[in-house]
């Protein structure tokens, strides 16, 4: 059964509300994004909701060392070297090759262009501008109204600032850098068993809604005192108010059932999780299975539509214990064996990362949903920022998608872009997620061609 | 005969010296003014702002909005910084965490200034009390009586939903908390008496300039309290409240921000180094790495009041046992103690770009990188840009382990034959190679893979032959205080000075004058007229923003 949103809370109506002390039973409401196309549901009957996220790496493959090229788009990927790990995902994944990102004459800022353009649809004008927002994000202001976290950022760098995700170049995300904290903020007190037979609206969370309204209530007469310049600054923030208003509101109204939503166990905090992890291979490997564990049940239990997780950062500081070098160190400064045709250090780093991607698609794999998995109800784009990192090359930067998007899109296909612009991955990516896009990018990255190849 | 005219001649030239020093000494230019100032609070200044109103023991967790880095410093992006959603969800619980906390035993005893007798009924002139209070000193004003109202009817409403006045209490400080008004440091403009049709900050927006360059954290009572009388509006009065924060210790704080900020000590916070390479630069290293410096700064520029200059060239420094076993040294000190030091005549420790912070950062987690302290050097002390590497660089000659070249200098001339290379590497590498007797830890060696390592290095046309004379030369290099200069006034207006800007030279003619004392540039600053000059920004709808101010500021009644 699928219900009507009940009218914005107001700030004495809530309290009244809480006067009344009335246990409540209301179904969170599913919008028809969120719905299906295979018909599966949840065990209760409410249908289950198609989430979206990324999954980032440094510093791309090794070309001619990763997937088996192709020269027309068809079914089957033949993954093979670096990707070796992905071979028993294959049927989940689209892999897209031979796409590309001009500049039109801009700087190839290195590491961040290529992540720039791909997400933004634009290319930056100088280092580390953020033109646009970010497609996740717009994915989020369609999906996020409706689940307690718009988001979830994690890095696994031990660093806030790897992320890649923003509105512009002074409103990018921070990530959540350590897994306890994670656990916490997710599973504590604000966390809503869906399978828990009464409902009671916390009468904090109401009050919390009251203090926002406080604030907001200062909207109007603040910005009249500052100048135009500045109310963007300001808008921002109000937005920010907004949406914090709505994640309470979901909180105010009864979670539908979810026989999927089981509570992990809380990752051990053994030292070696989270900010103190720093980017040893191993630690940033341990980082990442436990983020991923709290992840799933995190999507699992309709924390979120929407997530960013970065296993690595566009400059890869990734390191093995007791070597001088790191992996974006090694990307320039090791000589390419003659006979392997590839740096075998570099190689050895970008083959780690494909485990980490491997291991991140077996935990969502392993965790039930419906008939199914959590595989089924996910369409997330892995994507690097360059191809070949040795020369910062921004051509035929490796992207994938792994689920299925609630049936929305057939898998295992190899698509070649012959040169199109990647926005065409990004412009697809936001149509599966319902928004109404026909054309995304500006300039040479502008594109209105979807890749319907992978279309269901 | 004894000439009794001569000491009067004497006199008389002295006081004709005085008078011409004074009349050729350049008056400060006439203000231009810039827009009205609006910066989101740093996390230190949050920080600061809570342990100063409600004591150092109030627990602040959480997570910050990722500040950007803007012309070599955090301050300037602050200035376009604004709270995403993510951002904002953490200001929020942060907020409730410390509101809890003040309301919660035993802080409410001295935080309420109130006693609660019954916690279950209202008491409206006690939540008055306490919401005008905090609520004066976290926005940096007086609530105007709207803002009063909102938040005590929010206590009134909390504390019959919750049965709870604290409760109610705490909400209201959150919603103090979570405001825009806090967490924003926005300027407030008047009309200016002096100039009809012209506009000067209020009182308020002084005092918030002065508190937040001297001191890093909003303005106390005292400060306040001669905005509020109008006295920050005179020479007098507003050279009266300079002195006062520059005499109070809070001022080391102040100076350690922009010190922090200017050289990137932000990164520390996720300085790692390979612990097989480097076993002694632990957590603690890093740490006290850190401290050692700022230590050094606030000492020599504050406690000793001594020429920026030096900083490059003094010994003078402070050392705990921990850093001792980094630097090789036997400190006697008790753990965590620290202890004044000064590195002996012969020691390569020299000027503050020797010490293992500076060294450590700027440099790879398990290897040194003259490239990049080159850049820092160039950037952060000289103001200079280094342009980015191109996107194809190949430096796969950099690590051949058969290549004959050993040290970072025999690997990067190798290296710099390439011409799109060489151009950067010229500005850079002649400074960083002469600091590669310090290793990517910062600890002292001779050799690198066995070949002695050459430390000969020249910086803007002056050559030296060792480590020494990187800070001998940047010592004279006229770059090194103009750049403070810069830095420091962007730093406290938010806003990169201009290419030949005439305040700026202003500036750097007086702190020459002055021997290069920071201090009296802070005090030059915050005493002139061009710090606190505002030009009116256009609304939104084209009119002028500064006459929708003064409608809002006499509705909400102050």
């Amino acid at each position: 059964m699928r219900m009507g949103r009940k009218h914005p809370v107001s700030r004495r109506n809530v309290l009244r509300g809480v006067l009344g002390g009335a246990a409540v039973s209301v179904g969170l409401p599913f919008l028809d994004w969120m719905l299906n196309d295979s018909g599966t549901a949840l065990a209760a009957g409410a249908p289950i909701p198609v989430r979206f996220g990324t999954w980032f790496w440094g510093l791309g493959h090794t070309p001619g060392h990763a997937v088996v090229g192709k020269t027309v788009t068809g079914h089957g990927i033949d993954f093979k070297g670096e990707c070796e790990a992905l071979v028993r995902h294959r049927g989940i994944i689209n892999y897209f090759g031979e796409f590309n990102m001009p500049l039109d004459g801009r700087s190839n800022y290195p590491h961040s262009s290529g992540w720039i353009a791909s997400r933004t649809g634009s290319a930056p004008d100088k280092d580390e501008e953020v033109p646009a927002t970010t497609y996740d994000l717009l994915i989020a202001d369609k999906t996020g109204a409706r689940t307690r976290l718009k988001t979830i950022d994690l890095t696994c760098t031990g660093n806030p600032s790897h992320s890649y995700s923003a509105r512009g170049t002074y409103t990018r995300t921070a990530a959540e850098v350590s897994p306890m904290a994670f656990y916490a903020r997710l599973f504590g007190p604000d966390f809503v068993d869906p399978n828990s037979a009464e409902f009671t609206p916390d009468p904090r969370i109401m009050v919390r809604r009251s203090v926002l309204s406080a604030v907001k209530e200062e909207r109007h007469q603040l910005m009249k005192r500052i100048g135009a310049s500045d109310r963007a600054q300001l808008d921002e923030y109000f937005t920010s108010i907004r949406e914090l208003e709505n994640q309470l509101d979901v909180q105010l109204q009864k979670p539908a059932p979810n026989e999927a939503c089981e509570i992990v166990p809380p990752p051990r905090d053994d030292g070696v999780l989270g900010s103190t992890a720093g980017v040893e291979i191993e630690k940033v490997e341990a980082t990442h299975e436990a983020f991923t564990r709290i992840l799933a049940m995190a999507v699992a239990c309709n924390q979120t539509s929407v997530f960013n997780m970065v296993f690595s950062d566009s400059f890869s500081g990734l390191r093995r214990a007791g070597e001088s070098l790191t992996h974006h160190s090694l990307s320039h400064e090791e000589r390419l064996d003659p006979e392997l045709g590839l740096q075998p250090q570099t190689s050895w780093f970008n083959k780690r990362s494909m485990g980490a991607l491997a291991t991140f698609i077996d935990i969502f794999a392993a965790t039930r949903e419906g008939d199914g998995t959590l595989l089924d109800n996910v369409l997330i784009i892995a994507g690097s920022e360059t191809s070949f990192a040795r020369t910062h090359s921004i051509d035929d930067v490796p992207f994938m998608t792994v689920g299925r998007a609630g049936g929305r899109i057939k898998t295992g296909y190899h698509v070649v872009g012959n040169g199109d612009p990647s926005t065409r991955i990004g412009l697809t990516t936001m149509q599966i997620m319902g928004l109404p896009v026909d054309s995304w990018g500006t300039r040479s990255l502008k594109t209105s061609k979807t890749i319907s190849d992978i279309l269901a | 005969m004894r000439d009794w005219t001569r000491p009067f001649c004497k006199l008389a030239t002295l006081v004709l010296c005085a008078l011409c020093l004074t009349a050729c000494s350049p008056r400060e230019p006439d203000p231009t003014g810039a827009p009205p100032d609006i910066r989101r609070l740093t996390e230190n200044q949050y920080r600061n702002i809570i342990a100063d109103i409600f004591g150092g023991a109030i627990v602040v967790g959480g997570r910050f909005d990722t500040p950007v880095r803007t012309d070599g410093l955090l301050a300037v992006g602050a200035r376009n910084a604004t709270v995403t959603p993510g951002g904002l969800t953490q200001f929020d619980e942060m907020a409730r965490s410390i509101a809890e906390q003040v309301t919660s035993e035993p802080n409410r005893r001295f935080l309420i200034p109130c006693q609660v007798a019954d916690n279950a009924a209202y008491d409206d002139a006690c939540a008055r009390q306490f919401i005008e209070r905090f609520g004066r000193l976290l926005f940096r004003r007086p609530l105007s009586d709207a803002e009063s109202a909102t938040r005590v009817g929010l206590v009134r409403e909390t504390t019959a939903a919750l049965g709870s006045f604290t409760e109610a209490l705490s909400s209201g400080l959150a919603s103090l908390l979570v405001s825009p008004q806090f967490l924003f440091i926005a300027d407030g403009l008047e009309a200016d008496p002096q100039k009809p049709s012209s506009y000067r900050l209020d009182g308020f927006s002084i005092a918030s300039r002065l508190s937040f360059l001297l001191w890093n954290t909003a303005p106390d009572d005292a400060l306040l309290r001669a905005a509020e009388s109008g006295a920050l509006h005179t020479q007098t009065g507003l050279e009266q409240q300079v002195e006062r924060l520059m005499a109070s210790p809070r001022l080391t704080a102040g100076v350690r921000a922009f010190f922090s900020d200017m050289l990137g000590f932000s990164e520390f916070d996720f300085l790692e180094k390979d612990s097989i390479i480097y076993p002694a630069f632990g957590v603690a290293a890093a740490r006290d790495a850190k401290e050692q410096t700022l230590r050094t700064i606030a000492d020599h520029i504050l406690q000793q009041d001594r020429d920026y200059r030096d900083l490059f060239t003094t010994r003078r420094t402070f050392m705990t046992r921990t850093l001792g076993l980094v630097y090789r040294l036997q400190i006697q000190a008790p753990k965590g103690v620290w202890q004044p030091y000064e590195f002996p005549p012969d020691s390569p420790r020299m000027g503050i770009q020797g010490h293992l912070s500076f060294l450590a950062l700027n440099s790879h987690p398990g290897r040194s990188s003259p490239t990049l302290r080159g850049v820092a050097i160039r950037e952060m002390l000289l103001c200079q840009k280094v342009p980015a590497p191109p996107p194809d660089v190949d430096f796969s000659g950099f690590n051949d382990p058969d290549s004959p070249n050993k040290t970072a200098r025999q690997r990067l001339s190798a290296h710099s034959t390439d011409p799109a290379c060489a151009g950067c590497h010229r500005i850079t590498d002649p400074i960083g190679l002469a600091l590669e007797n310090f290793d990517g830890a910062g600890q002292f060696r001779l050799t690198e893979e066995g070949v002695p390592i050459d430390s000969s290095g020249v910086l803007d046309g002056i050559g030296f032959d060792d480590w020494n004379g990187v800070g001998t030369a940047l010592r004279g290099n006229p770059a090194v205080p103009a750049c403070l200069v810069n830095r420091l006034y962007a730093y406290a207006s938010g806003i990169t000075p201009a290419a030949r800007d005439p305040w700026i030279a202003y500036l750097g003619d007086h702190f020459a004058r002055d021997g290069f004392r920071v201090k009296a540039l802070l005090r030059r600053i915050a005493t002139s007229r061009t710090y606190y000059a505002v030009t009116p920004a256009e609304a939104a709808d084209g009119a002028s923003a500064v006459a929708a101010n003064f409608a809002a500021a006499d509705h909400e009644g102050y």
